[in-house]
């Protein structure tokens, strides 16, 4: 490997073709593989289920609704993952945020309730990271537990029961309302995106983030406090997750313990298919967000095609693991 | 030796990547039972050369003939079968696993029940270490073990694979000084029996020592094989590096100012088990050289010093003042650094690009309000490569593809840019060719004139005699001697005092 690269630089003035084929080469085709499927799975659904509306503006609406809640919990989960953590606790900590959002607010209004549903992702988060960064406990096995302990109290404190919500302002904020033309839910989702990419891609906090997850031992000799960075992504990934639960319960107008029940696989699924790391070191938020429509595409699409659901898990299946096979490294 | 017949032999060996040739025309013969070193610059092709003959690489055109016959080596199961092992640099056992359970992976003996048998595993695994003359636990866990084990454990490996050429890569790096001398004389032994190795190797002493030959190679090309009795080491250097280097490697004396404050100052330091009672004082513009051998607690007093592991007794004054430093970034924000021992795993994120590697201290530096500034990077990152001579054919690309010596400039350089007032260097120089040796203490020279304070660890006696002011000769974590350079006559008797042997 080594040998290659620094005889390349020897070469540097070589003939035309030579540089041609190296520009050719530096471009990395894997690193763009999930806009590639996305294209090519967008225009195979286009032009096969043009007829059953798929390319209406309605059902194209539809699709990017459905994935804005994934994609704002993927959107957390890419630093996590990034950073060499993983985190199973999102989805039901997106459920237990619905529920006590929901509780609150018919308790004491729409202000409590928002509080009470971040207070949620807050206290879950500082647990989680509390557990991993001081105790060494691999985040794995921390919100392994914790996903079954949210999902649990969510249960419990509802008796299983549904919450609604009545509050009609919470109902337009979290994702019933539109934005002029576009639904809100949409506009929740680029934000997220948008600021997670920016933070990633272009703050010392998400260069740090990459760091921690390529090289902890680097990273720590380096003078970055590598606990503490541990600590942020899994506090950030639940706070994230609890807003996303507020989505739910907006676009539902309820809480409800199984709001996000298995959407920490969709979101891990998207955040891979996205190009970051399982590994850590390396992340990609704008990434992650073609990952979940790229899911969400396919589940429309499947949909539409009259598959029965059993069918759409199984090709929803090949599909993520071709995208990931093609996407790996040499 | 032409004689006792060819064991291994490349011929005409063309490879290129993506169309950049790495090898040209490239001729490489082993004879049978003989120590061949293999030396070259970072780049000159030496692991590619070596990789083809492991079956890692095809090349792109050439011949190889084992024991005269032709053989096509097309991976590593085929090389394997040709009888050519390797006893990896980075060693490739699993540490959880025996001693006999690693020798015999993936070629396990099996009893009669068609299930792996243990007990025959150790017990042949105990025929390979009696005939190399050495004593291994077999059933010992390799995590346990120290490096020497793990290489002896490595170099069994191969022979249980009836391996009739070894190739060696840096196999001195991480041992101490009585091991290297084990394993020079299993080295002798396996040579007698018919066992032909390939060394690759930077230090000059080590080749002269064992080797009967040596090829060198440059940019791809072989240069010249020859018996190292008909070679000088001037005339190898000069092979490698391409050109006549003024040697770095003698002492010069330099003034320094001792009786200002210092810049750093020990008194009485004491951590875990194997630092007891160290003091010292470095002074502006001072290189302190710490001698001593593994486990004398040479880093783990560096670790101490950078906060990675805690002080349980005496103090730290910087500049005078008393200071208590907990963890790394303390130690960074007193003015400390650290170049690591292990670049690789201590010092880089290998799949990050240089710039991203070299800016990750200075994030401060390179802000724009919240954001990070990519202008700033770039400027930063672009001076930081030219000072310091990084040859990268790109910025952008990972650090993991630049040769060793590369990689640790890298590292130097990202810590340097954080303009530090000490800065400590566990053996900076271990696997870097002889060129950017001389770069590197060319440079821990120029800093200490700019007025650092430097603190050099390393293994090297010739290295620490050229560059160190004063040298503390540590063991068992205690400082035994305390010696200005000029009153140290030559490297015997530093390495008298490293034994603790004294006249």
């Amino acid at each position: 490997m080594s040998e290659s690269s620094s005889s390349a630089a020897v070469d540097a003035g070589g003939a035309g073709s030579i540089s041609l084929r190296r520009l050719l080469r530096d471009v990395d085709w894997r690193r763009y593989i999930i806009y590639i499927a996305f294209v090519v799975v967008f225009v195979f659904f286009a032009v096969l289920l043009g007829d059953q509306g798929f390319l209406s503006q309605n059902n194209l609406l539809n699709i990017l609704r459905q994935t804005a809640t994934i994609t704002v919990i993927a959107v957390g989960m890419t630093y996590v993952i990034a950073c060499a953590e993983i985190d199973l606790s999102v989805g039901s900590v997106a459920g237990l945020s619905s529920v006590c959002c929901a509780m609150a607010i018919s308790q004491w209004g729409l202000v409590p309730g928002i509080l009470a549903g971040l207070a949620v992702g807050l206290g879950v988060g500082t647990i989680n990271g509390g557990l991993v960064s001081l105790l060494g406990i691999p985040s794995f096995l921390v919100t392994l537990g914790m996903l079954g302990i949210a999902a649990g109290v969510a249960q419990w404190i509802t008796d299983s029961a549904p919450q609604p919500i009545l509050d009609d302002t919470f109902n337009l904020i979290f994702g019933g309302g539109n934005f002029g033309p576009v639904p809100g839910l949409i506009m929740w989702g680029a934000v997220f995106v948008a600021v997670g990419a920016v933070v990633l891609n272009k703050t010392k906090f998400g260069r740090q983030v990459l760091a921690t997850g390529g090289n902890r031992t680097a990273a720590e000799f380096t003078g970055i406090k590598t606990r503490r960075i541990k600590f942020q992504v899994l506090l950030l990934s639940a706070t994230v997750a609890s807003v996303a639960g507020m989505l739910y319960a907006g676009r539902l107008q309820s809480g409800r313990f199984q709001w996000g029940a298995g959407d920490e696989l969709s979101a891990i699924a998207a955040v891979i298919l996205g190009g970051t790391s399982l590994f850590g070191g390396s992340g990609a938020v704008v990434g992650t967000m073609f990952g979940a429509l790229l899911i969400g595409l396919i589940n429309n699409g499947l949909i539409l095609a009259g598959l029965d659901s059993s069918q759409q898990q199984v090709v929803r299946g090949i599909i993520i693991i071709l995208a990931v096979a093609l996407a790996r490294k040499k | 030796m032409d004689n006792a017949g060819t064991a291994v032999a490349m011929r005409a060996v063309h490879k290129a990547f993506d169309g950049v040739e790495v090898l040209r025309d490239v001729d490489f013969e082993v004879a049978r039972g003989e120590v061949h070193a293999l030396a070259g610059g970072n780049g000159a092709g030496k692991s590619t050369l070596m990789k083809i003959l492991q079956g890692v690489y095809s090349m792109d055109s050439g011949s190889i003939e084992i024991d005269g016959l032709p053989v096509r080596i097309g991976s590593i199961q085929e090389a394997r079968a040709a009888g050519i092992g390797m006893v990896f640099q980075e060693f490739s056992l699993v540490p959880s696993l025996t001693v006999a359970q690693n020798i015999f992976l993936a070629d396990e003996p099996r009893g009669r029940s068609g299930l792996i048998s243990d007990r025959e595993a150790v017990r042949r695994a105990r025929e390979l270490f009696a005939e190399m003359e050495v004593a291994v636990d077999p059933k010992a866990v390799v995590a346990d073990l120290g490096t020497a084990y793990w290489q002896l454990t490595e170099i069994a490996k191969a022979l249980s694979r009836n391996a009739r050429t070894l190739i060696m890569d840096e196999p001195t790096a991480s041992l101490a000084r009585h091991e290297t001398a084990a394993l020079f004389d299993l080295v002798g032994r396996l040579k007698k029996r018919g066992i032909s190795i390939i060394y690759i190797s930077h230090r000059m002493d080590e080749i002269y020592q064992i080797a009967d030959r040596i090829t060198i190679l440059r940019d791809g090309r072989h240069l010249l094989t020859e018996a190292l009795t008909d070679v000088t080491p001037e005339q190898i250097v000069e092979g490698i590096v391409g050109k006549k280097i003024e040697s770095q490697l003698t002492y010069r004396e330099r003034g320094h100012d001792p009786s200002g404050e210092p810049l750093l100052e020990a008194r009485h330091l004491r951590s875990g088990d194997r630092v007891n009672d160290v003091s010292f004082r470095l002074h502006p513009g001072e290189i302190i050289g710490l001698a001593g051998l593994m486990g004398s607690g040479r880093t783990e007093l560096a670790r101490a010093l950078f906060g990675i592991d805690k002080l349980t007794g005496g103090d730290l004054y910087v500049r005078g003042r008393k200071v208590s430093i907990g963890n790394p970034q303390q130690a960074v924000s007193h003015g400390l650094a650290l170049i690591p021992e292990d670049r690789r795993a201590q010092g880089l994120v290998l799949d990050h690009s240089v710039r991203d590697n070299l800016l990750l201290p200075l994030l401060d530096r390179t802000t724009k309000g919240p954001f990070l500034s990519a202008r700033a990077g770039r400027r930063v990152s672009s001076e930081l490569i030219s000072r310091f001579g990084v040859k990268a054919t790109h910025p952008q690309r990972p650090v993991r593809l630049l040769s060793g010596g590369n990689q640790q400039k890298v590292v130097l350089a990202k810590w340097l840019g954080t303009e530090p007032d000490v800065l400590i260097l566990d053996e900076p120089t271990a696997g870097v060719d002889i060129g950017t040796k001389s770069e590197i203490l060319e440079m821990i020279r120029s800093l200490a004139d700019a007025g650092k304070g430097i603190i050099l660890i390393s293994s090297e006696y010739p290295e620490l005699l050229a560059v160190s002011d004063r040298i503390l000769v540590l063991r068992d974590g205690t400082v035994t001697d305390d010696v200005p350079r000029r009153d140290i006559a030559d490297e015997e008797s530093l390495q008298l005092a490293v034994q603790g042997v004294h006249s």
